[in-house]
């Protein structure tokens, strides 16, 4: 069966875990082959091994820390060269989009970006995106060289099928243009106790209409064992890191539950929270937009039903 | 310093886009505009332009039909020198390797030190462009800052990716994709109008960029569509109005539907 090359998007050596989602696609398609890049921990392989992984190919180099994106590029090229795979998944962050667009375009590859599906056909992989602010599916497919596709968090669950990874170590001739855009300095994110936006099950989200005190959301979310989101308006106010922006300009999410408070639901806050499976509002105008979307909504001051909420949430738990 | 900045005339986002029979977007139901996230591309260039080098000249470029010109008037509203549009039949239902072709032979026939895009198209929204075309001019790529400065030939900025905020920096020629958190753009004011209809707009179709029908265009296009679908609306539901126990409907709602 030929190779699915799987780029590992980790943390100091820790898969995250859209990884586990590609390499689970990628069993649909072939072998999964990942292609992990920079100093791996104890565990990064056998992590791979465990969610399918029958290769896993390690490119350990400075570089890939040092310079944004081309080094990847450089990687994945040659190791895309040798393999011959049948398809190259990626994660749809930033990087993995940039990535696989340069990709693409030196394989002579199609790309299609943003997949919330990867599925087997016979002629190669067959995609679904969401587009136009989530209006639209559509179904679509690669016509030439090998599909290199970015897929979004959460397009299926991780499944493990346990695999005893073969490693090939790589040594990789960068190109000139990868020791163009250097990283100067990184600072990485601090970790919340709460679940990650594009992961939770759940995400609680406060707008304009919190009026600066996220604290009555983060209650709901706590109660809820949920991520916090946030409106731009929101963000553009400082009442919560943009990390937390969930829409056209921050992160699509496409949670099991979406709970809305103070949020009017302009079309931009729509395209990043449409595709959720059930949507909630909390809102004191009842000709809010976000009601439209609605399968339950309180038209009321947010400061009294949450917090009521949260009471009633704690009875019940009782 | 020659400044190219990539500007896309889009289908108005708060309209109802649909796509054609063919499954390309579908361009003519609804009205069109500057993309706004390419505002904020425009804002930081005449931002680069007014702060340092004084021979700055800026030059907004647009692949697209006959009415993607309002887009270049506007951005030359807003300030810069002169704009340029690429249009040609040819060029239709061209996919993200078609337009990045189409835009790197206009940029490379004006010459650049610096070219700014916006971080996604409002419509197709795929981000990749700008790194398809530092790939094709074969220069750095700065993407997504949320910062930008440029100064002696070089340019650094401020990108938050998923898992941390990274500081980067390149030499120039190079390429950046900005946010729309890297400052409002400003409105065009009305001497700003009135000039840009005084300022060189060149039309350029395919021949005059010594590019092949072939290469772009549907044909060219390496990626197919086998169906598009409207998504059922979703419906309302149940709105009540809080009458002191809206807390406690909503967390028998949720109870209902197992997430207590
Ligand atoms: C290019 C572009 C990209 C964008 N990207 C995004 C994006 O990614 N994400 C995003 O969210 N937005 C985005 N926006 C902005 C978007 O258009 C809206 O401006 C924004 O979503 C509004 O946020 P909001 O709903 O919190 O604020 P508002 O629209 O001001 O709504 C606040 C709501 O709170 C309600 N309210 C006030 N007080 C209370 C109370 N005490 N109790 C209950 N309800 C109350 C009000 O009735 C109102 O409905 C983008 C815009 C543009 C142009
Ligand atoms: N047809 C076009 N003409 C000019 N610039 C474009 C065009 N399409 C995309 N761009 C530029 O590329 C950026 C990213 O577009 P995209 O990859 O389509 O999301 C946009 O913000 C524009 O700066």
């Amino acid at each position: 069966m030929a190779e699915i090359l799987v780029l590992v998007d980790h943390v100091d050596g820790n898969p995250r875990k859209p990884t586990l989602e590609l390499l689970t696609l990628a069993r649909r398609l072939g072998e999964p082959s990942a292609v992990f890049l920079g100093a791996g921990g104890d565990t990064t392989i056998e992590t791979l091994g465990r969610y399918g992984a029958q290769k896993v190919y390690v490119v350990d180099a400075p570089s890939v820390d040092e310079y944004l994106v081309t080094p990847a590029v450089d990687a994945l090229t040659q190791i895309a060269a040798s393999a011959e795979p049948a398809a190259i998944l990626l994660p749809s962050s930033l990087d993995g989009k940039e990535t696989a667009a340069r990709v693409a375009l030196r394989l002579g590859s199609g790309l299609i970006t943003d997949a919330v599906d990867v599925t087997a056909r016979d002629g190669g992989p067959v995609t679904e995106q969401s587009v136009f602010a989530a209006t639209y599916q559509v179904t679509a497919h690669v016509t030439q060289g090998v599909p290199v596709i970015t897929v979004k968090p959460n397009a299926t669950a991780p499944e493990p099928a346990p695999a005893t990874p073969a490693v090939e170590k790589v040594d990789v001739t960068f190109g000139p243009v990868s020791a163009a855009a250097k990283v100067v300095d990184r600072t990485p994110r601090t970790r919340s106790d709460r679940p990650e936006l594009t992961e939770a099950d759940i995400v609680v989200s406060g707008g304009r209409g919190v009026n600066g005190d996220f604290s009555v959301v983060e209650r709901v979310a706590d109660a809820l064992g949920a991520a916090v989101g946030a409106s731009r308006a929101a963000v553009d106010a400082g009442w919560y890191p943009h990390s937390h922006q969930v829409g056209q300009t921050g992160t699509q999410v496409s949670p099991q539950l979406y709970l809305a408070a103070g949020i009017s639901g302009a079309i931009q806050h729509r395209a990043g929270m449409q595709t959720s499976k059930t949507i909630v509002a909390v809102n004191k105008d009842e000709d809010a937009p976000i009601f439209e979307l609605a399968d339950y909504g309180v038209v009321g001051d947010l400061f009294q039903v949450l917090p009521q909420l949260v009471d009633e949430i704690d009875r019940r738990r009782v | 310093m020659k400044i190219v900045v990539c500007v896309k005339h889009v289908p108005d986002a708060t309209a109802d886009r649909t796509f054609t029979e063919d499954g390309t977007t579908d361009r003519d139901s609804v009205d069109s505009l500057l993309s706004e996230l390419d505002e904020y591309a425009v804002e930081q260039a005449l931002r680069i332009g007014e702060s340092g080098p004084d021979d700055a000249e800026i030059t907004y470029l647009t692949v697209g039909p006959d009415d993607a010109k309002d887009a270049l008037r506007k951005a030359l509203a807003m300030g810069g020198d002169s704009a340029l549009h690429i249009d040609d039949e040819d060029i239709r239902g061209s996919d993200a390797f078609g337009t990045s072709l189409v835009l790197a032979k206009a940029i490379e026939r004006h010459g650049f030190d610096l070219v700014v895009c916006g971080m996604a198209s409002t419509d197709g929204g795929m981000g990749v462009l700008p790194a398809m075309l530092a790939e094709r001019l074969g220069v750095p790529a700065v993407t997504h800052l949320d910062e930008v400065t440029v100064a002696e030939g070089s340019v650094s900025g401020r990108r938050e990716g998923e898992t941390a905020s990274v500081r980067v920096h390149s030499a120039l020629p190079a390429v950046v994709s900005v946010t729309d958190r890297c400052g409002d753009a400003r409105y065009p004011s009305f001497k700003g109008i009135m000039a840009a209809k005084k300022k060189p707009l060149e039309s350029l179709d395919l021949s005059g960029l010594g590019i092949e029908p072939e290469q772009v265009g549907r044909s060219a296009a390496r990626s197919a569509v086998d169906r598009a679908v409207k998504r059922p609306p979703r419906t309302q539901g149940e709105i009540v109005a809080d009458e002191g126990a809206g807390g406690s409907g909503l967390a028998v709602f949720l109870t209902a539907k197992k997430f207590i």
